[in-house]
């Protein structure tokens, strides 16, 4: 058996933490081939040869995979699918928007965020919001799969992989990349930091967002968001953390100023620690928190930061 | 151009599940259904487009059980022209995979010579984020997914995705499949006159073999549990009881 996992490269640059974490989930499947494409990518095939278990890293670089377009990489995965019995992608937009048409153009279904392998073809995923763990067996020849990185640890480094360059598959020619619109930032990466502070409605405004802000920067976290918080416009929406938004597992998670509906609780409860900060003491995400505290938000909040 | 917009008939999303005691599934019996929310976004985008004047027929489409026909009426309430019943199932836990239902939707595309499928970026009962993409594939052609914005230009459509690291803006070639996200839209309420309107709108029913499609699943489920409970906390009473906790108990801080 051997997988080819896409690893994750965005603009030249590996996200090691999605890709190692993902190459824990596969190596018990059998030899881990990487492939990294992108418009540049030969730094990020090095590194990914550098991941503990990986047995070969391809690297395709061509201007066609620049922006990572489903149509050109879904192609791509495909020509080199049949030395394969597991295709999978750690579970990012990308690998979402790209992993169904692989499947699909393969004749076989995708499973995606899977949470837990239990055999070569049995698989563990979240259903309905998390209130669910569902095992499955998929009966296809190949298994696709996009993996719940949050579930996996991270693979260790020292490794070194052979790397072997790939040409460029056919490019279908059907979409084209106009821009990307990507808030620069200092802070930790919301799906690997090991602490989250979120804000929700309760927030009240962007400006106030400020306070939760300055005590995710006293703590070196990543800042996270309800989507009632994206919607009203007080956060960017790559800050969502739920169902619909990113997944976050971190070792303290402080949610202020969110209610903790299931949609939100599906995107944080497997966090190590829950802190909640809400001044309603019937907010069901105290069911949740290890920590609660009743408080106004706009005391407790710059109080904390202040004496942290 | 004709939009198709398929629907799915979904556990409502207030309605919290419960997982049956003997593993087999979650509890659909007598709960709250209704359409999927993004699909409900779908369908407010191309009655848009149908009032801008870009679209001349919006068609509803579902795959599922026979109750999945009060889904449909709402697309129509809310403005779709007509719908199309695939009844592909007849229990309520039976769920049909997103590559059978990608080939059902195939064969309407094709028949109805559609210029555009708009459908829901997931369905919130599986959460498989797929059939679309699926479409796509299985059409060879052009795909948008999650996207905040549509603008449809002559041959092509300028579609921004919400994505990990914010937004992208691509443009793709028509005929094209774009799934949607949250925030494109604010979906109209179905008002009571267009509701009984609606009841007049036609509303075909097929099967799975008119279209020659397969729909036996690639999965099984082996079993279906409940995710470990987390152990209960505790409440503080001040800003310093939180920090202590934190610094000495969970040593996190
Ligand atoms: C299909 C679908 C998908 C969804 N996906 C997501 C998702 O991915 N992520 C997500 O988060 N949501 C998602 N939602 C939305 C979700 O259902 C909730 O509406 C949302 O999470 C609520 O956000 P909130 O907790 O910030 O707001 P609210 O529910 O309005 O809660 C605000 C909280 O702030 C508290 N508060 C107010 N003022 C103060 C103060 N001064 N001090 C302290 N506390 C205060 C209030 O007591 C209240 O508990 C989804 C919904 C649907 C239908
Ligand atoms: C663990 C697991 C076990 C499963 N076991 C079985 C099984 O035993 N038997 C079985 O038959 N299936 C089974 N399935 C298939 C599964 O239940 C769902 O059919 C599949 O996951 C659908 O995914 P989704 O609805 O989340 O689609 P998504 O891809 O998330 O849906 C995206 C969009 O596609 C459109 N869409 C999707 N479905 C329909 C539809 N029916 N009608 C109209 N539009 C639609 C909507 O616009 C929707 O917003 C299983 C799936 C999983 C994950």
């Amino acid at each position: 058996m051997a997988v080819l996992l896409l690893g994750e490269v965005t603009d030249g640059t590996l996200n090691m933490d999605a890709t190692a974490k993902a190459v824990t989930a596969c190596k018990p499947l059998g030899d881990v081939t990487i492939l990294c494409c992108g418009a540049s990518c030969s730094d990020a095939a090095k590194e990914a040869a550098t991941i503990e278990g990986v047995a070969k890293v391809l690297c395709a670089e061509n201007a066609v995979y620049g922006h990572r377009l489903a149509e050109p990489v879904a192609a791509l995965m495909v020509s080199l699918a049949g030395d394969y019995s597991h295709i999978a992608a750690p579970a990012t937009t990308d690998a979402k928007n790209i992993l169904p048409r692989v499947a699909a153009l393969l004749d076989v279904m995708v499973l995606t965020d899977v949470s837990g392998i239990v055999d070569a073809d049995t698989f563990e995923r979240p259903i309905y919001a998390g209130n669910a763990i569902q095992t499955v067996k998929s009966g296809d020849k190949t298994k696709v799969f996009s993996i719940r990185t949050s579930a996996f640890d991270l693979a260790g480094t020292g490794g070194s992989a052979s790397v072997e360059s790939l040409d460029a598959a056919e490019n279908p020619g059907l979409s084209e990349w106009i821009e990307d619109k990507v808030a620069e930032s200092d802070r930790p990466d919301l799906t690997s930091a090991g602490i989250v502070v979120s804000g929700g409605r309760g927030v009240g405004s962007e400006e106030n967002f400020a306070i939760v802000e300055k005590l995710a920067d006293k703590l070196g976290a990543a800042v996270g968001a309800s989507r009632a918080a994206v919607d009203s416009g007080y956060a960017p929406n790559d800050w969502q953390v739920g169902q619909t938004g990113k997944v976050v597992a971190p070792d303290l998670y402080i949610a202020i100023g969110i209610s903790g509906a299931i949609q939100h609780l599906a995107g944080m409860k497997d966090s190590k620690i829950i802190v909640a900060i809400n001044k309603d003491e019937e907010a069901p995400i105290f069911q949740v928190a290890d920590y609660g505290l009743i408080a106004d938000l706009f005391e407790a909040v710059p109080e904390l930061e202040s004496k942290l | 151009m004709k939009v198709l917009v398929p629907v799915k008939r979904v556990i409502d999303y207030n309605v919290k599940v419960r997982v049956k005691a003997d593993g087999s599934g979650v509890d659909l019996a007598n709960v709250k259904m209704s359409m999927n929310p993004f699909d409900e976004i779908a369908v407010e985008e191309a009655i848009r487009m149908k009032e801008k004047g870009a679209v001349e027929e919006v068609i509803a489409v579902s795959i599922g059980v026979k109750q999945a026909q009060e889904t449909l009426r709402t697309a129509l309430a809310m403005g779709a022209d007509r719908a199309i019943l695939v009844v592909a199932a007849d229990d309520v836990h039976q769920d049909i995979e997103p590559l059978a239902v990608a080939k059902i939707l195939k064969a309407v595309a094709e028949a109805e010579g559609v210029g555009m499928v708009l459908c829901g970026k997931q369905a919130i009962d599986n959460d498989m984020n797929a059939t679309g993409q699926m479409l796509a594939a299985l059409l060879g052609w052009s795909q948008a997914t999650f996207a905040s914005k549509i603008e449809i230009e002559g041959e092509e459509a300028k579609v921004t995705r919400e994505v990990d690291g914010g937004l992208q803006t691509i443009k793709v070639k028509m005929p094209a499949i774009v799934s949607v996200d949250l925030r494109l839209n604010e979906p109209r309420y179905a008002s009571l006159p267009n509701i009984m309107k609606a009841k007049k709108k036609p509303l075909d029913e097929k099967t799975p073999a008119d279209f020659g499609v397969d729909v036996t699943p690639r999965l099984s489920v082996v079993k279906t549990t409940e995710p470990e409970a987390r152990k209960a906390g505790v409440m503080v009473g001040s800003v310093d009881e939180l920090i202590a906790k934190l610094k000495d108990e969970a040593g996190v801080i």
